[in-house]
């Protein structure tokens, strides 16, 4: 018997190993403010996620991700929650998750800029040959949540993890 | 693992602003009738965003970059995300057993409440940006406000929508700006685009009693307060790209009351038939 903090923390543990199927090297976790969690007497898990965009179609994987880690770990009844508020912000991602992105050939989102709606990367450095030297090709990327970008130096194509 | 865990699915009526609101001015407070008028309410919303989304897919695959193929798809994507949400919780509120997949896919056309503009075939692509431009101009206005309302899942929806429509109005100027300030034949074509839709903008502002009555609850947000910001944003916009306000005074009328359009049919058939053809397929 254990007790329901030492639950609750091993319960996070595994939840937060998920991986982002559309980014396999980013854990939800990494993404930050990743939801909450609550484990019951009864050992009873309920998760809550919150999606990075409206329409993320990743949503239904993680759920189904979540609830399979917790069931091959020993928790019988799981449910996970979606929330949409507060709504997700890049600026939550941890500085964990900006590495792992920047390794994987994605280039972290940069801080959002305060006064206008639409956050714009003032400097995007190509996460192959670390230029500062690059463009946008697209504010609209590969996922929704990503823009395409192209570096200038290196020729390379490459993706943005763009501010939100 | 901080942040405060708050119930959207299971939401009751988000009675606090609605009924404090009520009681000062005397009128009967949360009822049936408020839970009616809020299900209607998230499905006018629904549907604007369901049915511009599949318009936006229209492109994929033919829009004139591969990069704008990508882009219409996300922000169509965006729109359906929204329209998932707005429509399950219209149903939840309802409370007669419908999913969102039934209010998508075997409502009838009458049964729509979108407004018109959302329908319109995409035309040329300046068509369909400028139906774009006006379409995002509104809906940025009404989730910057929808966000603080006293109901707490339309609250989260337009707090987590108006980061992405911001990127849609964003994506739809630069077009606008670049066909409109271009060659002569991108900006006739423009200023055409913004024409044939004009006669569907005067419909995004209209207000109606039921509208008007969850906005005094602090639940909506009565459109017609969102006019003159929008007419700020678009006539920037056009004034920069070299375009002229279309003048045209026909409006088109209806949509909230289930009157649309000619080509709305083709869309709703292209958008059921799967779904009718096999009821309850899943895989």
């Amino acid at each position: 018997m254990v007790t329901a903090t030492a639950a609750r923390e091993r319960a996070y543990s595994v939840a937060a190993t998920v991986a982002d199927p559309e980014i396999p090297v980013l854990g939800i976790a990494d993404l930050g403010g990743g939801g909450g969690g609550q484990v019951d007497e009864s050992d009873r898990v309920t998760v809550t996620i919150t999606p990075t965009y409206s329409g993320c179609p990743a949503m239904d994987a993680i759920r189904t991700d979540v609830e399979k880690a917790l069931h091959d770990n020993g928790f019988s009844e799981v449910s996970v929650r979606t929330v949409l508020s507060p709504a997700w912000t890049t600026d939550w991602m941890t500085d964990t998750g900006r590495r792992a992105l920047a390794d994987y050939g994605i280039a972290p989102p940069s801080p959002r800029r305060e006064g206008g709606p639409v956050a714009l990367a003032l400097s995007v450095r190509c996460p192959q040959c670390g230029s500062p030297d690059t463009r946008e090709v697209s504010r609209f990327g590969s996922t929704a949540c990503k823009s395409l970008w192209v570096c200038t130096d290196c020729r390379e194509p490459f993706d943005h993890f763009k501010s939100l | 693992m901080s942040h405060p865990t708050t119930s959207l699915a299971g939401a009751p009526f988000a009675s606090g602003g609605l009924v404090s609101a009520h009681d000062s001015a005397g009128t009967p407070t949360s009822g049936p009738a408020d839970r009616a008028s809020l299900a209607v309410y998230a499905l006018r919303l629904g549907d604007d965003a369901l049915v511009l989304a599949q318009r936006l897919g229209e492109w994929v695959a033919s829009a004139p970059q591969i990069e704008e193929d990508i882009a219409l798809g996300n922000i169509g994507l965006d729109l359906l995300g929204q329209a998932r949400t707005l429509l399950a919780y219209a149903g939840e509120t309802e409370g007669a057993g419908r999913s969102e997949d039934d209010l998508a896919y075997v409502r009838e056309e009458r049964a729509f409440v979108n407004v018109q503009l959302v329908e319109q075939p995409n035309g040329d692509f300046a068509v369909s940006m400028a139906r774009q431009l006006y379409f995002s101009t509104y809906q940025f206005a009404l989730y910057e406000r929808l966000q603080h309302s006293a109901d707490a899942t339309l609250g989260g929806v337009a707090e987590k929508a108006v980061k992405e429509v911001a990127y849609h109005r964003d994506h739809a100027t630069q077009w606008v700006l670049r066909l409109g300030d271009g060659t002569d034949e991108s900006h006739r074509r423009m200023q055409d685009g913004l024409a044939r839709m004009w006669p569907f903008v005067a419909e995004l502002f209209e207000a109606d009693d039921l509208v008007r009555a969850l906005a005094t609850g602090g639940v909506a947000v009565d459109p017609s307060t969102l006019r003159a910001e929008w007419d700020a944003y678009v006539d920037a916009v056009l004034a920069e790209a070299t375009l002229a306000r279309p003048t045209s005074t026909w409006t088109a009328r209806g949509g909230r009351r289930g009157i649309h359009s000619q080509p709305f049919g083709f869309l709703l058939a292209e958008l059921q038939h799967l779904h009718r053809s096999h009821p309850g397929a899943s895989w």
